[in-house]
């Protein structure tokens, strides 16, 4: 994390000052946002320490060699296939796994698995596809999936042709 | 369920490895707080934009953005909510379900599917702060540019 200019404070700051307007000209508007946030918050507390603590594991024991021969510049199409299977085996929102791909990456997997890693963990779960069939049908499901996994490959290239390397500092 | 299966994994796989080694916990515990300290106030920050924002994004005011009153600009709109809002899949879903049935066009509710769980212009700090902000704009363009492409192929398919 860099240490450079801290904004926190003041989007904080002005956080607190947009709710309060907000409980001022809207009390019902402003009780909702609380609870959302609060919600949201809760969610987020749930699973991230565990999360965490697994991370953590995952640094201090996995060795770097077994990272970068699944998942590294070399590995391939099975990288790729390594890559989607974390991606769909892993659950919880996408901020999850903001630290989860840092963590990999860190270990020498390649950038392009590492974002083929972040778009699967988003877009493709198995609940969820369970749920899109529910509610908006088969055709519509598998159709959207049949096309997002493509893209997320393209989009992955492209990440990786631009060679959206990480600045050093922000890895931790 | 899945959150008390994952408490349970994560305290097992702790207490294993504090039992084979006391050092490597350490350092385990060491970087789990790190990571902990530099997500714990921006991520306080978006849940509190989340709250702010869908006070105002209610599903009634998305099911109108979206829906079939919206027009050509539907898509575009669909595909900017769907970016801009966070919202778990079992409210999402039914939403866009609803907002199907009310004969919204099949591409819009691709859109904002599609957007939704692809794009975060709330988490992009979040995001920026572990990759960097050049790694998280393309990141998010290319998904919304992919979303609008996978959105319009839709409509034509089905």
């Amino acid at each position: 994390m860099t240490k450079k200019r801290n904004l926190m404070p003041g989007v904080l700051l002005g956080l607190a000052v947009g709710t309060s307007i907000l409980f001022v000209l809207d009390r019902g508007k402003g009780v909702s946002a609380a609870l959302t946030a609060k919600r949201y918050l809760v969610e987020m507390l749930s699973i991230l320490p565990p999360i965490l603590v697994l991370l953590g594991l995952f640094e201090s024991w996995v060795p770097k060699t077994w990272v970068e021969k699944a998942m590294g510049p070399g590995s391939g199409t099975r990288g790729a296939v390594v890559s989607v299977l974390v991606g769909t085996a892993a659950m919880g929102p996408l901020y999850v796994a903001f630290p989860v791909g840092l963590a990999l990456l860190k270990k020498g997997a390649s950038l392009f698995n590492v974002c083929v890693f972040l778009c699967v963990w988003a877009s493709i779960k198995i609940p969820m596809i369970l749920f899109e069939v529910k509610f908006l049908g088969v055709e519509f499901s598998l159709l959207r999936l049949v096309l997002t996994v493509p893209a997320i490959i393209v989009i992955s290239g492209l990440m990786n042709i631009l060679r959206m390397n990480i600045p050093e500092r922000r890895r931790l | 369920m899945f959150t008390e299966a994952l408490w349970i994994l994560a305290a097992g796989s702790l207490a294993f490895s504090f039992l084979k080694n006391r050092g490597k916990t350490k350092n385990a515990l060491r970087f789990s707080w790190k990571y902990f300290e530099g997500m714990a106030l921006p991520v306080l920050a978006t849940v509190w934009a989340i709250g702010l924002l869908l006070a105002f994004l209610t599903p009634h005011v998305i099911a109108r953005t979206i829906g079939p009153e919206s027009g050509a600009w539907g898509v575009m709109a669909a595909a900017v909510l769907g970016s801009v809002v966070l919202i778990p899949a079992f409210i999402a879903f039914p939403l866009a379900g609803a907002i199907l049935n009310q004969g919204a066009s099949i591409s819009a509710v691709a859109a904002f599917v599609t957007t939704l769980v692809m794009v975060g212009i709330l988490t992009a700090p979040l995001e920026a702060k572990f990759f960097g902000w050049r790694f998280t704009l393309w990141r998010n363009g290319l998904s919304f540019i992919f979303a609008l492409a996978i959105a319009f192929m839709m409509g034509r398919l089905l």
